[in-house]
This record gives C-alpha cells, sequence and structure tokens, in this order.
C-alpha cells in the first residue's frame, strides 16, 4: 500500500471508504491518481465478522451520539440512535443487505411529475436515467448484481415463499428474489452465498458485494491508495480564493493531522457529509463550507419504512438465508389514486431473536409481548421502502451545545413526517397484511421503523446554484475542488 | 465522547461485552450467582430476579437465564456507581410499593407495580439490559427456536433456507434453484 506524504498537494483526498467513497477511491487508484482514503472505523473482516447481532452492532455500528427530533417515531424509540449505518472500512456496504435497484425515470424528475406538494422541496434532478444508465451498467458489472449480466437470480428460502405465495394471491405479479449484490454462484474470487441469514453482520462467506474486500483491497493492488483507518476528518480548509487545499482529522491515536489535497471527495454518508461542512465554516463561508444556497443538512430523507411481520400455524424459520430474500415490486409505479405520489418496494427482511425482541415493538414488556416472540419460529417478515418527501426543515444541524470528544458539535437529526410519507406507510402496512393473511397468517404486526440506514439528499444535486449544494457530477457549487461523492447528493 | 452516557439513554442500549462475559455464571441454583456477585446486594438480586422474570416472563425458560441478567446488571452496578444506586434505590421502591415486598407480591400485583413505575430509568436500564442478555442466551435461543450462528455449519443453504412444505414452491423463473 502506498504512503503519501502528508504534504502532497497532488493527492486526492476522499473521505469515507463505503459504497460512494470505497468505489471512488478504487476508480481514482485505476487512472494512476494518487489516494488518501479517510476512514473513521476500524478494518474488519469476513474472519473477524460473527452470526452474533449484538456483537456486530457494538463492532460495525456508528455509535458515536447523535440526538433527534421531530415528530417521526425513531425520535421516541432510539433517541440518540437515529440511523443504524457503519463506522468501519467499507462502511455501510458491510452491513447492507445486498439489493440493487434503479430509480426510475421519473423519479429523476420529482418536480414535474408529482407537481409541487405542500410542504414538500421537490426538484427535479439535474440528471437523467439515460445519463446514468451507462454507470448503473458497469456499477451492477462489478456488483455481481443478479438478474443482471447473465448472472441467475437466488434460490428463495423459505421466508420468500410466503412472500411469493401470499403476493401472487392478492394479485401481485412481479415478484421474485430481486436483484441482488450477492453472488448466486462464485463470482471474481468471491463464493456463491451459504444462506447463512447474516447479511446485516457483515458477510462471511464473502458473497455480499462490500467495498471492504472488492474496492478497497482492488484500489490497494495498484499501489496508488494510503488508507487510514481510525481517521476521524474534523475539518476541510480552504485558501484564499475558495479553493479546498487541506483536510484536519484526527489519526488513531487522536493526533491531529492535516493532509493536503488537490481535490477532496466527501463520502461519509448523509449525517456527516453535511455536518463536516457545516463544521468546515470559516470567514469566507461563515454558514459552512459550499453551503451559500443555505441547503446543506436540508431536504434529509430516510425512505419511507415500516416492516410488516406474519404470524403463521406452522414454521417458516423466517431467519435462514438471505434477508432479502425477494421482492414485490407491483407498487414502485406511480398511482396517485391510492392517496399519495411516489411509489414503494415490498422486501423480505428477517432479524434474529435478539433483534427481533428489540425491534418488533420497541419499549414493549410482559406476557403478551413475549408470548408473541414465543411465535418466532412461524414468523414471515418484510419491509417496506418507499420515496419519502424532501422536506426543507428536514434537516442534520450541528447541536446548539453538545459536542464530541474532538471537540466539534454533535449532529442532530430532525424529521417529520410527511402527510404522504404516512400515507403511504399506511396503505402498505395494510398490503403487506393481506399479503400474509391469504396465506393463513393468524397475525400481522405492523412493526415501526428501525432507525435509518437509507440516508439520503442533505447535500443534493441542483441545475441552479440556488436550489441545491452540488451539480450532477458531486461537484459542489461553491468549491470547484470539493465533490459530494455519496447518497447526500440525491435530489 | 463517553459511550455509557449515550447508551443509557436510547431505548436499544448497548452494553457491549459485559453481556457475553457475564454469560459464563453458570448457577443450578440461587446459591451460585448469588456468591458471584460483586455490587448487588443478596436480597436486591433476588428482587431483580422476579423482575427480570415479569419483564419477559417464559414459562419454559428455567432460572438460570434470568440470573444470567441479574448477573449482567451487577456488573453494570459494578462499573457505574450511579446506576449501583439507581439499582438499590429501584429495589427499594419496590419494596415499598405494597404492604409486602415485591418478591413476596402476587404476579399479578408484580405486574401492576411494574406498570406504574415503567417509565421511570430504573425499569428502562433493568428492561434494555435483560433484553440484550436474556434473548442472546443459547438456552433462550432454544426454547424459543431461534438456530442463531450458522457460519460453524456452512450457513443454511444445506441446513433447510428453502424446506417449508406447507406452501407451493414457487417456479423457478422467480426462485432459481441453488446452484
Amino acid at each position: 500500500m502506498a504512503q503519501h506524504a502528508l504534504t502532497d498537494d497532488s493527492t486526492i483526498v476522499v473521505i469515507g471508504s463505503g459504497a460512494g467513497g470505497g468505489t471512488l477511491a478504487n476508480e481514482l487508484c485505476q487512472k494512476g491518481f494518487k489516494v488518501v482514503l479517510l476512514e473513521a472505523g476500524k478494518r474488519q473482516s469476513p474472519a473477524t465478522f460473527r452470526n452474533e447481532e449484538w456483537f456486530a452492532f457494538n463492532q460495525l455500528a456508528w455509535l458515536d451520539k447523535r440526538t433527534t427530533s421531530g415528530n417521526w417515531r425513531v425520535a421516541k424509540d432510539f433517541p440518540n440512535l437515529p440511523a443504524w449505518i457503519c463506522k468501519t472500512v467499507g462502511g455501510t456496504t458491510v452491513h447492507w443487505a445486498g439489493a440493487s435497484l434503479r430509480l426510475q425515470e421519473h423519479e429523476f424528475k420529482a418536480r414535474t411529475t408529482y407537481s409541487a406538494i405542500d410542504g414538500a422541496n421537490l426538484l427535479d434532478w439535474p440528471l437523467t436515467l439515460a445519463e446514468l444508465e451507462p454507470y448503473y451498467d458497469k456499477a451492477e458489472r462489478k456488483m455481481g448484481v443478479t438478474r443482471t449480466n447473465d448472472i441467475p437470480g437466488l434460490p428463495g428460502n423459505n421466508n420468500f415463499k410466503v412472500m411469493y405465495n401470499g403476493a401472487t394471491r392478492v394479485g401481485y405479479k412481479t415478484v421474485h428474489t430481486g436483484r441482488m449484490a450477492i453472488n448466486s454462484r462464485p463470482r471474481e474470487g468471491r463464493s456463491a452465498c451459504w444462506q447463512l441469514g447474516f447479511c446485516f453482520q457483515g458477510c462471511k462467506s464473502g458473497a455480499k458485494w462490500s467495498t471492504l474486500y472488492t474496492e478497497v483491497p482492488a484500489a490497494e493492488a495498484t499501489g496508488k491508495l494510503d488508507l487510514r483507518p481510525e481517521s476521524m476528518v474534523m475539518q476541510i480548509k480552504h485558501d484564499a480564493s475558495g479553493k479546498a487545499t487541506e483536510v484536519l482529522y484526527a489519526d488513531k491515536n487522536g493526533k491531529h493531522q492535516a493532509q493536503k489535497a488537490r481535490v477532496v471527495c466527501v463520502a461519509a454518508n448523509s449525517i456527516e457529509t453535511p455536518r463536516l461542512l457545516l463544521n468546515s465554516s470559516s470567514s469566507t463561508f461563515t454558514h459552512g463550507l459550499a453551503n451559500s444556497s443555505g441547503q446543506v443538512g436540508k431536504n434529509y430523507m430516510r425512505h419511507t419504512t415500516g416492516s410488516v411481520f406474519g404470524i403463521f400455524k406452522k414454521p417458516v424459520h423466517f431467519y435462514r438465508g438471505t434477508v432479502m430474500a425477494g421482492i414485490i415490486q407491483d407498487e414502485s409505479v406511480l398511482d396517485t389514486k391510492r392517496g399519495f405520489t411516489g411509489g414503494f418496494e415490498l422486501e423480505t427482511i428477517s432479524l434474529g431473536l435478539p433483534f427481533t425482541a428489540a425491534f418488533l415493538d420497541p419499549g414493549a414488556w410482559g406476557a403478551d409481548y413475549a408470548s408473541m416472540l414465543e411465535q418466532y419460529p412461524n414468523m414471515a417478515a418484510m419491509w417496506i421502502v418507499g420515496e419519502d418527501m424532501p422536506q426543507e426543515t428536514n434537516a442534520v444541524t450541528l447541536h446548539p451545545t453538545e459536542k464530541d470528544s474532538f471537540g466539534l458539535p454533535i449532529p442532530n437529526v430532525h424529521y417529520d413526517d410527511h402527510a404522504n410519507d404516512l400515507a403511504m406507510r399506511s396503505y402498505a402496512f395494510k398490503k403487506g397484511a393481506a399479503v400474509y393473511n391469504a396465506v393463513g397468517a393468524t397475525r400481522t404486526v405492523e412493526v415501526p421503523p428501525y432507525p435509518s440506514t437509507h440516508n439520503l439528499g442533505t447535500c443534493r444535486q441542483s441545475e441552479k446554484a440556488a436550489d441545491g449544494v452540488c451539480n450532477k457530477f458531486g461537484q459542489t457549487h461553491d468549491v470547484k475542488n470539493l465533490f459530494i461523492s455519496d447518497g447526500s447528493q440525491f435530489t | 465522547m463517553k459511550r455509557r452516557e449515550f447508551l443509557k439513554t436510547g431505548a436499544m442500549v448497548v452494553v457491549g461485552t459485559a453481556v457475553a462475559a457475564s454469560g459464563l455464571v453458570n448457577a443450578a441454583s440461587a446459591a451460585e450467582p448469588i456468591r458471584k456477585l460483586t455490587t448487588l446486594k443478596p436480597a436486591e438480586a433476588e428482587t431483580l430476579l422476579k423482575v427480570s422474570r415479569q419483564i419477559f416472563p417464559h414459562k419454559n425458560v428455567g432460572d438460570e437465564p434470568y440470573w444470567k441478567v441479574v448477573a449482567a446488571l451487577d456488573a453494570s452496578a459494578q462499573s457505574d456507581p450511579a446506576t449501583a444506586k439507581m439499582f438499590a434505590e429501584g429495589v427499594a421502591q419496590l419494596d415499598s410499593s405494597k404492604t409486602a415486598k415485591f418478591a413476596d407480591l402476587s404476579s399479578a400485583q408484580q405486574v401492576e407495580v411494574l406498570k406504574s413505575i415503567e417509565g421511570t430509568p430504573f425499569f428502562q436500564k433493568v428492561r434494555s439490559v435483560e433484553l440484550q442478555s436474556l434473548y442472546s442466551d443459547p438456552e433462550v435461543f432454544k426454547a424459543l427456536g431461534y438456530q442463531g450462528s450458522s457460519y460453524q455449519m456452512g450457513g443454511y443453504i444445506h441446513h433447510g433456507f428453502n424446506d417449508l412444505d406447507w406452501l407451493p414452491d414457487p417456479p423457478e423463473g422467480a426462485s432459481p434453484k441453488p446452484a
């Protein structure tokens, strides 16, 4: 692995090693650029992962304190854990379930398609599906997404059998084991899926794509990558002309370091990315770096989610095999007759007993709850994942008083459900229950959202500099050598 | 920041390794776990055992996993004097809620007393420590029908991931056969 000097101002500094940063670092290294990849977490491997939910959570999750506000239920159930994302090399690609969906054409033109919606800060992307398609193709090939590139689908598990039968009985047509970045057969040095059932805990078989053991080692092999784990970035500095020049971070010993850079790419996920820009305010950029629009941290989205659990007379053992083992896609269409705009997917989900007990009804206790948990082997479950409305008031902001161990303000995540989100969730809960009732559920349970794993929109793309933070390349409107390189740029 | 501070407040409380370590307690009766206590008094431990049996009551689970919950509470009290004080005061409050001590109340009365304090930090702490300890316990896995870690047997690919037989198999287009 390369070691680039702190004073080397020809390096490109990438902050975060997950889906955005890990991939970008590799692409840059393949083209011969010198890259310093700063990652806040430690480096694990399939050998150090464990099939234990609490152990893995403590090993992988981002647990630095955050606060919450707003009327979303996460603020009540998990007031200091708004997001279930990772602090480790590979970022949240270590935790994700592998579902690999493309945006639909109309979703890039949200403002035009949905027109004005009260309280929603809708905007068309400056990017079209046609422009993005070649990159989707490339990503699917690299990640080995099933049902693309002649890669067969994964075999469905018991949880999917229940979903499939219920879904087809209520009339859904597009129901299958999904497009998953999980090998259905050995590919590019990684094994086929073992159906371990621990996708969320770090895949011990390596069948699930993660930058940890694909993009990062590929970048290392070029001799161009200088990966620095346990490096928490604190601030991005700029010169008098307004160009980013160096990145201040605390290394694994807590010592402050300054890395010079020709270009800085921020891929720290949609809470830390805006937090870093806001914490990088200066006498030139008084409201935060790249924030002349005032949109840094705004329009925070987390997908409209929730789960439906079905309890049956006979065993399902839904924890066996891939967590997102199948999908119902019929509801992802645009059809405002349902009482809301936008669409949603229904995907199977499974949790082990420890997390089922934690999430099925957060805070519950007593005989009724215990007896419900005793039905564990007979449970099936699905997760709702739908488009939520961008709202300017849903925002990541700096906490006015609380600071982290580096002396930096911690982030607050404010989220109010939009009426459209509530209508969609309510409709999806009913549809999910109907699927399970069609195959004989004795009981269905509406499970509230987990801490957010899909965090989006806090440094969004826009055609005009006044409407957002970056252009369609992720390049910030205000600072030409500063890029947003993660889901924060979703419009 | 201090991790424990954050973890105390949320419904999802992270105990870390204390739970795993305390999982080694091997008690056939109350004598052994009580002898191993570091911070809780024996009477407090006995009461917390009853409390934990009411919070997540599983008739088909013996006392041993619940004693491990008490051991986890003890470890938590040992590591933080404020927590130890909260437990002592919480137990004292439970014992003074009715004319008899908590342990001597009927099951229905115990539930009633716990309902009256379910919003307190004491109850929330006991519940969240118990949630993580009890439902991570191999004996509870067995009693509730969860097989847990599958890596050691090569996953569920050859161990029943698709063995459900009370519904028809989906067609191959929707669910291809395993490679």
